[in-house]
Formats: C-alpha cells, structure tokens, sequence
C-alpha cells in the first residue's frame, strides 16, 4: 500500500476523484464546486476530469439539496456541497422532511444515498451568518448520520465510507483542517462510520474533542505529557452514530471526562455525551461532574477581539484541562 | 379512451369508498381526497411508461393509482396496516411505488418538485430516456423551491414535466386572494414552454402529455402544463367545505356538472365506442375490486410495536 503526506483539503479531493471514477452514480453538485476559493482545494480541477458530473449551480440551496435527494431517491450517489454550512438552514426541508425520512417513511422501499457535505469556514472577522457549526441540529434528526473528520486521513476514508452507505451523510469538514497534512493511502479505503478513534492515550483525563477541537486538544496532550499530565483524546470522527464504547473503556481508565466541541452549548453534541454518560453505569464510577468546553450560546462576532474571545483555541483548552485533573 | 374511462372511474370509486370509511370512523389517517381532479391524473399517466417517474403529493391517490401503484397495498397503507405500501409508516400522504416509478408522495406543499427534477439529473447524466413528471397544486407555485427547481431544470434541459393541477384552493384560501396571477402558465412562460388547458378534458391533457413526454425524451426540455380543474371536495376530508363558508354550493355544483368522468362518458356514449350495458359492467368490477380491496386492509396486520425503529436508517 502506496502511503504519502496529503493535505486534509487534498484528501477530501482524492476521495471524491476516486469515487467518480469507479462509479458513473456518483456526482458532485453545490454552490463553487468550480469556484477558484469557495471549496478551498477539496474540489479543485474535479471537473476538467468529469465534466457534466462537477455540476456548479446558480445560488438555490434548497432547490438543488432537494434535487440531489430525487437523484439519489432513483439511484445516483450524489454529493452535494455546502460551502458555508451556515446556508444549510435554507435547504432544511430537503435534509430533514425528504432525505432524513424517505427510508421510513416508505416503509424501507427507498433508498436517499447521499452525502450533504457542509464546511465550517468561520474566523477572519466574517461574523455571524459566515461561521457556523451546526453539527448538533443535523445529529438531532432520526436518519441522518453525521461525520466529522479531523484529520485527512479521516477526511477521505469517511467521505469514501459516506458516498458507500446507503443513507443519508452529513459529512463536515473544518476549513482550519485543510493545510493539516497527515499520510493517506493512494487506494480506496473506508474509515467506518459510527467508530471513533484514540487519538492520544492517558490515564488522568478523557477528552472527548470533535473536528478542529480535537485537533488542538492532541496539541495541548503532547504538550501537557512533557508537563508530567496524562491525558487520553477520543476523537468520535462520526458524531451520529456515537462510538459509545470507545468512550467506555477509556472512562474505565480515567474515571473523568471533558467534551470539546466547537458548537454552541445548550442542547449541542457536548450535551449529548454528557447525558449518554450520566444516564449509564459509568456515572458512578466518575471522581468528578463532566466537564463541557464549548462555544458560549452567542452569535459569531465579527471584531478580531470578540473572535479571540469566542472560539476555542490551545490555551483555553489547556487551561480547562489543567483545571479539571488539579481537582 | 375506454382505458382512461376506466382509470378515472377506478380513482373516483375508490376515493368514494374512503371518503365513507371516514365518516364511518374506519379510517382516522387525514385523506386529501382527488375527486373531481381525476382527468389530470389519468391524461398523464397513461402517457408515459413504467420506468418513467411520478413525484406526487399529500393528494396523491389518483396518481398512484393512475401510474399503476397496488390499490389493495394504497387501502391497506390508509389504515395503517403493514401490509401497506409503505407498511404502516407513511399513511394517505405518503404512497410509494418505486416499481412503477413512485418514489415516494410529500406532505410538504411543493417538497417533491425539486426531487422529480433530481431524477431528471439522473436521466441525463447517464444519458436515459426516462422521464420525471411532478404533480403539484397552485398553491406550491407560491413555495420559493418551485423557482429554484425550474430555474434548474431549463438551465440543464432536463426531461421533466411540471404539472400544476390549478384547483382554485389552497387549504382554504382562494388564489385569488393568494396571488395576483389567475394564470399559472402565465408566470412560468418567461423559464419555459407553459401551457395552459382544460384539466377537465383528459382528451387535452392526455394531448399536451404526449407532446410534453416525446419532447423531454428527445431531450428538447422541460415543459409546465397548467391544468385548470377543481376539487369537488374539501382541503383534507370526506366534506366539501360549502359548511365551513368557505365556497359556495353554487360553485362546487357548478364544477360538478363539468365531471371530467361523465363528460367522457358523454363522448362515449355518443361516437358509440361503449353502451350502457358496458357501462354498467365496468362499474360493477370496480365496485368488487374497491370491496376486495378494504376486504384485504380490514383482513391484513397492524405492524407491530416491536417494529416501531423498524426502517430508520
């Protein structure tokens, strides 16, 4: 097996070129698929390759949400992109009434095999309607699955594993994630979908993280190993269905928890864990309350200084942590 | 003519027979019933092929019927049974035929246009000849998504046809009060070929099917047909809503002497292509399959508790 360094944003792209080529069902449809800037290099020179199959559209999220759901309903594998996922709100009805539903709802006659990808593409002083992550909605919806790659190698495995399954994907991916380079097999390979991984293993600390969380909660473990504290990362890379067991056996070893998310707080995926947790046996066995780090419950602001003040980054992670395993 | 004679009649006993087991209290689940719109269904239908696709509505019994949907497994699914089309989950609203090209009715006003152009991408990216045709009321046309999906599907060509069945109401608002077309057609010309016919006639809308099927299937297009028809009874319902001051009993019996069902069987009867005898014999089969039909839904399962995740992805 063929392994190099490829960038996330690049993997993402691999993925997708791959699963063009072995299947004439699979195509790419969304805002700036063929955009110089809108889909970073995830798409990038997709369509000189597969032409009518890179289909860039005029500004209609709901109309071609709901157009990718009918081509899936007769049978294409289509994946349709959100550049913004904060535009994804506009197309609601396709995801939740049609994609979500149409298995049950049909009493399990119709296949939705769609992959509705939306980026997180916040900072930069864009403000509130530029800088969402709205994981947490999605991962509320019976039949909707939800991944979150954090690293490239998970980047293409799950958005291979995304365009396989048979039902509807919401697969997200950071835009702080695209320069992250990490070694991604040249052949097709599947990261499933519902199992989380061990990022970083310790004893004293589990951090649950998602995404670009848990890219900077691994920095803040390596740094905190030197500093003598031993602190085990799950990444939970699908965060519908949760790899519940995962979280289990490392629980098992560390007796305490800290969930990272960059969603917002109230009734988000840091919620969820909590809840999932505290309603199991493992509640007893905890030496201290869970922790939640997320985004405060307020809009994205614009100003560099409240932006500073708004997202997660190393040092507050780290200080959380520290906080946590002093107790 | 003596087959679409047949399936409008068919569309219309069995509505009929719904329409009773609810006032009976044999079914609870809402029925949108198509009585009075039944040309529409039919002059479609019977136009195109099996593996052509039909995206319907919350008021979809007649095209499903009409597209060759199991009427027994319809009766079965409006009562809940899991011998249903869509074994219990879906109800009235939500028909399913994939076999015969049904992927699925929406309870969504205007929810499935944009899905029915999707399957038209399908036909055109692996170069089929399928066709997508989309039910909808006048009322859908007023759902943002409707413009999105047509604007789409003139840009890429795409084999779909748009069928407005104009039936004057949505729930219980008039279009005039709701828009300041009367026309469908009219606000649809300026994205592409619309017409507008007499959704009474299936003659005409059988006509504007053909010509609107062999066009998308040579790949010229999509096409809008407004078919101007009215619904005999109420939004959701066995009652014609003349109680709930809504319309008057001088229109609704206005539209009932236009019955696209007798107005056929007035053509029949006078070029002689049937008798009254045939007639006669016609009812009578309809009669025993709508019977044989809520024999099977009464005599068939509920699903059973057990089963209530049965089906979610």
């Amino acid at each position: 097996m063929s392994i190099r360094e490829l960038s996330y944003g690049e993997a993402i792209c691999e993925a997708l070129s791959q699963m063009l080529e072995i299947n004439n069902k699979v195509f790419v449809i969304g805002v700036g698929v063929n955009s110089p800037w809108y889909m970073g290099n995830s798409t990038k020179d997709l369509n000189k390759k597969y032409n009518d199959r890179i289909i860039d559209i005029p500004i209609s999220e709901a109309g071609i949400t709901g157009i990718g759901v009918g081509a899936a309903a007769s049978g294409m594998r289509p994946v349709v992109c959100h550049p913004r996922m904060d535009f994804m709100y506009l197309a609601m009805d396709a995801i939740i009434n049609h994609a979500s539903s149409a298995h049950y709802m049909f009493g399990g006659k119709v296949n939705i095999p769609i992959v509705i990808r939306g980026v997180i593409n916040r900072g930069g002083e864009q403000s509130v309607q530029h800088s969402q992550s709205i994981h947490a909605m999605f991962a509320h919806v019976p039949g909707l699955k939800v991944v979150m790659p954090s690293t490239a190698y998970d980047a293409k495995g799950l958005m291979i594993s995304a365009i396989k399954d048979n039902g509807p994907v919401i697969y997200i991916d950071d835009r702080w994630l695209y320069e992250t380079m990490d070694r991604v097999p040249k052949n097709i390979y599947d990261v499933p979908i519902g199992k989380g991984i061990i990022r970083h293993e310790g004893k004293d600390l589990t951090v649950v993280a998602t995404s670009y969380a848990c890219h900077l909660a691994n920095i803040v473990a390596e740094k905190l190993e030197k500093e003598h504290a031993s602190i085990e990362v799950m990444d939970p890379r699908t965060i519908k269905p949760f790899d519940f067991y995962t979280l289990k056996e490392s629980l098992h070893k560390t007796r305490k928890l800290l969930i990272i998310d960059g969603g917002w707080k109230t009734c988000g995926f840091a919620a969820e864990v909590s809840a999932m947790v505290a309603e199991s046996k493992l509640f007893s066995i905890l030496k201290c309350p869970i922790y939640r780090l997320t985004l405060p419950d307020c809009h994205a602001p614009a100003s560099k200084v409240l932006e500073k003040e708004y997202y997660l980054n190393e040092a507050k992670i780290k200080s959380k942590i520290e906080e946590i395993i002093a107790k | 003519m003596i087959n679409w004679y047949k399936s409008m009649l068919r569309i219309r006993r069995y509505e009929e027979a719904i329409a009773n087991l609810i006032n009976k209290g044999e079914v609870k689940c809402p029925c949108h019933l198509y009585v009075g719109q039944e040309a529409v269904a039919v002059g479609i239908c019977t136009a195109l092929r099996k593996t052509d696709y039909v995206f319907s509505n919350y008021r979809g019994h007649g095209h499903y019927l009409a597209k060759g949907g199991d009427a027994n497994e319809m009766m079965a699914e409006i009562m809940g049974k899991v011998t249903g089309c869509s074994k219990g989950r879906g109800g009235s609203m939500h028909l399913v035929a994939p076999k015969v090209g049904i992927l699925g009715n929406t309870a969504i006003v205007a929810g499935n246009i944009a899905p029915a152009v999707g399957a038209a991408l399908k036909s055109k990216l692996l170069g089929k000849d399928d066709v997508s045709v989309v039910f909808f009321g006048d009322g859908a046309t007023e759902e943002g998504v409707f413009f999105e999906a047509l604007n789409f599907a003139v840009l890429k060509k795409l084999p779909v046809i748009f069928v407005c069945e104009n039936n004057s109401y949505a729930a219980h608002m008039k279009l005039k009060d709701r828009q300041p077309f009367t026309e469908m057609a009219s606000k649809t010309q300026p994205f592409l070929e619309s017409m507008s016919i007499d959704g009474n006639d299936v003659t005409d809308v059988s006509e504007a099917a053909v010509y609107a099927i062999n066009k998308a299937r040579d790949d010229q297009g999509p096409t809008f047909i407004e078919c101007k028809t009215y619904r005999v009874l109420g939004h959701v319902g066995p009652n014609d809503d003349v109680d709930k001051d809504i319309r008057t009993q001088e229109e609704v019996d206005d539209w009932k002497m236009r019955c696209p069902i007798k107005t056929l069987e007035r053509k029949l009867l006078n070029k002689q292509i049937i008798t009254r005898k045939e007639i006669t014999r016609i009812n009578n089969e309809i009669k025993d399959k709508v019977r044989e039909s809520i024999a099977f839904a009464n005599k068939s399962h509920y699903p059973r508790e057990k089963e209530l995740m049965m089906h979610v992805y």
